[in-house]
């Protein structure tokens, strides 16, 4: 098989009552599709798939996937909740592709070893997938999508439902293989660290639409939705056609109005109140919800508990300022 | 408690009884008899061949029923399971009606080919994969429906055919419904009477079958037909006991 030629992905997407979001993507890009629940993220992998019905476009330079059969769209699936064939072992898994294109016995077998050994798991070829981890099991289910040596790959949160300790390192370990992949890579995830560690290019999916795309550490900085604010930790408050974030160490708390004339404060009852690493972190119900950190010893000085309402303040010099829509 | 105890014993005492009159000294002189291992060879083999044409035609059609949503599929259905309720005498006389001499399809067949089914070891295949597609079909389209189709969906993204789908994937992950399926259709093939004996009738080494046999021995030799049944009775406990981790043990 070839390598897939350096094609940039230009998509257009409509599923009814889930999608209308319009993308692209160079070569050896990975972009992070992140978004609350519902928000539309496994249908636009799946739409890219053709697994779900779709309008519109995904051109891959003078070819429109959304009109090949699903088969022929070179397209590798990491799926949720891996689906391994579970009648067939590890190696068979990886080889199952190659095979499908008309590879030989052999030589599938061969390439599929190969890339069980890149994953560091050969010892466990003749493994049925019952037999595996649940990180094991996540290592093949990639190493099966790459094995086709797709145009696009598309990962729909390849780390859920894994240990922590086994997160990390199965990202550090994508995170290497996609260095080396030339395609597209597309990688749903509502975990804010893969975004930020993993992806050239983050894509804001907001109830089906792009609510915002750029470079991670624009998106973390600037945030641009409530949900991905939450994501990164940061306060977001709209003010008229800007949005204004802050960090919750930034926003002081007290039990009497602030005074000054400054627009920068809110009022509400604490929601919830949790160690946030060396701090305590309170969840204020203001208009918005409100993050806010303070030491241990102020939060037990001000006798704070859930409940009792507080007012939050921000200096302006902490507030970074920006527009709403671009 | 006690309908339950009497329907207990209506099952099993007929076998016990069965068993009891049975003459052992005699029984390795019925089974070896030519009209016996005729007829148990003509079973095996129409069974066999039948299940096979079962298999070849049943397994396409549970898939269609189980997974493609076409116009009609609820009658469709429905046809499948009529031979499992229909007297099997009259699935005889319907067959007789198509695939007679001067039937809708044996007419023409006749004329064209000379080839006629009735009477012939055909016809009794062809009985057979009558009264057993409905086994064959229904068992598999149950292991179908419950099989996760994303994983024929994963099949696809791996740049599968639906063909290679179907069989590297769909069938496998089927197959205990598969075999299921297909013991069941053999095993009522084989013991399958009316249907063989109104569309064929009963000539020894073509279509005498071990169910015909047993039927007319019964009437001149009572200890060979009761010999006869307890192979019968041996093979239909053997079914039992493969497909014991299908249905038996897990209530």
């Amino acid at each position: 098989m070839s390598a897939a030629p350096a094609r940039p992905l230009v998509a257009d997407l409509r599923v009814a009552d889930r999608v209308d979001a319009a993308f692209t993507a160079e070569p050896g890009e990975v972009l992070a599709v992140i978004g609350p629940n519902g928000a539309g993220k496994s249908s636009l992998l799946h739409a890219v798939a053709g697994l779900v019905d779709v309008e519109g476009s995904a051109r891959l330079g003078d070819t429109d996937l959304l009109t090949l059969p699903v088969r022929e769209r070179r397209i590798g699936l990491v799926f949720q909740g891996q689906l391994l064939f579970p009648h067939l072992s590890a190696v068979d898994n990886v080889a199952f592709g190659l095979r499908s294109r008309g590879e030989g016995r052999a030589r599938a077998e061969a390439v599929a070893r190969d890339w069980l050994e890149r994953f560091g798991i050969a010892d466990l070829a003749d493994r049925k997938p019952r037999e595996l981890s649940g990180g094991q099991a996540q290592r093949v289910a990639i190493a099966r999508a790459l094995a086709t040596e797709p145009d696009v790959l598309l990962l729909d949160e390849p780390f859920t439902g894994l240990d922590v300790s086994v997160q990390m390192a199965l990202r550090i370990e994508l995170g290497r293989h996609l260095r080396d992949f030339p395609g597209i890579a597309l990688l749903v995830t509502h975990d804010a660290i893969d975004a930020l560690t993993l992806a050239d290019k983050v894509l804001v999916l907001d109830e089906g639409r792009v609510a915002q795309v750029g470079p991670p550490a624009e998106v973390a900085a600037e945030p641009r939705t409530p949900h991905v604010a939450r994501l990164v930790g940061l306060n977001l408050v709209p003010d008229g056609d800007d949005l204004m974030a802050f960090t919750p160490d930034a926003v002081v708390v007290s039990l009497q109005e602030p005074e000054g004339s400054t627009r920068l404060r809110w009022h509400g009852p604490i929601a919830t109140l949790a160690p946030h690493g060396d701090a305590v972190r309170l969840l204020v119900h203001a208009s918005p919800d409100l993050l806010a950190d303070l030491t241990p010893a102020a939060a037990t000085e001000l006798e704070l508990v859930p409940g009792r309402e507080v007012w939050l303040s921000a200096k302006a010099t902490a507030v970074s300022r920006y527009a709403a829509r671009r | 408690m006690v309908p339950a105890v009497l329907a207990t014993l209506l099952l099993l005492v007929p076998l016990v009884a069965m068993v009891a009159a049975a003459d052992w000294q005699a029984l390795p002189g019925h089974l070896t008899s030519p009209a016996a291992i005729d007829a148990l060879r003509l079973s095996l083999v129409t069974s066999t061949v039948a299940i096979v044409f079962c298999l070849l035609l049943g397994l396409p059609l549970a898939w269609l029923l189980a997974r493609v949503d076409f116009r009609g599929r609820g009658a469709v259905r429905a046809l499948v399971t009529v031979p499992l309720v229909l007297p099997p005498v009259v699935a005889g006389v319907a067959l007789r009606s198509a695939f007679g001499r001067s039937g809708v399809i044996g007419g023409p067949l006749l004329e064209w080919t000379g080839f006629a089914f009735p009477f012939t070891t055909y016809g009794v295949v062809l009985a057979h994969v009558f009264v057993s597609m409905p086994f064959v079909v229904i068992a598999i389209e149950g292991a179908l429906r419950s099989a996760d189709p994303r994983y024929d969906e994963a099949a696809a993204t791996l740049g599968a055919t639906r063909w290679t789908t179907f069989r590297r994937v769909t069938v496998p992950l089927a197959l205990p419904g598969v075999v299921a399926g297909t013991v069941l259709g053999w095993a009522r093939s084989l013991g399958e009477f009316g249907a063989t004996i109104t569309f064929n009738g009963n000539y020894p080494g073509t279509t005498q079958t071990m169910p015909t046999l047993i039927y007319v021995t019964r009437q001149s030799d009572q200890a060979a037909a009761i010999s006869l049944s307890l192979l019968m009775l041996l093979v239909s406990v053997g079914i039992l006991v493969a497909l014991r981790d299908h249905w038996l043990g897990t209530p």
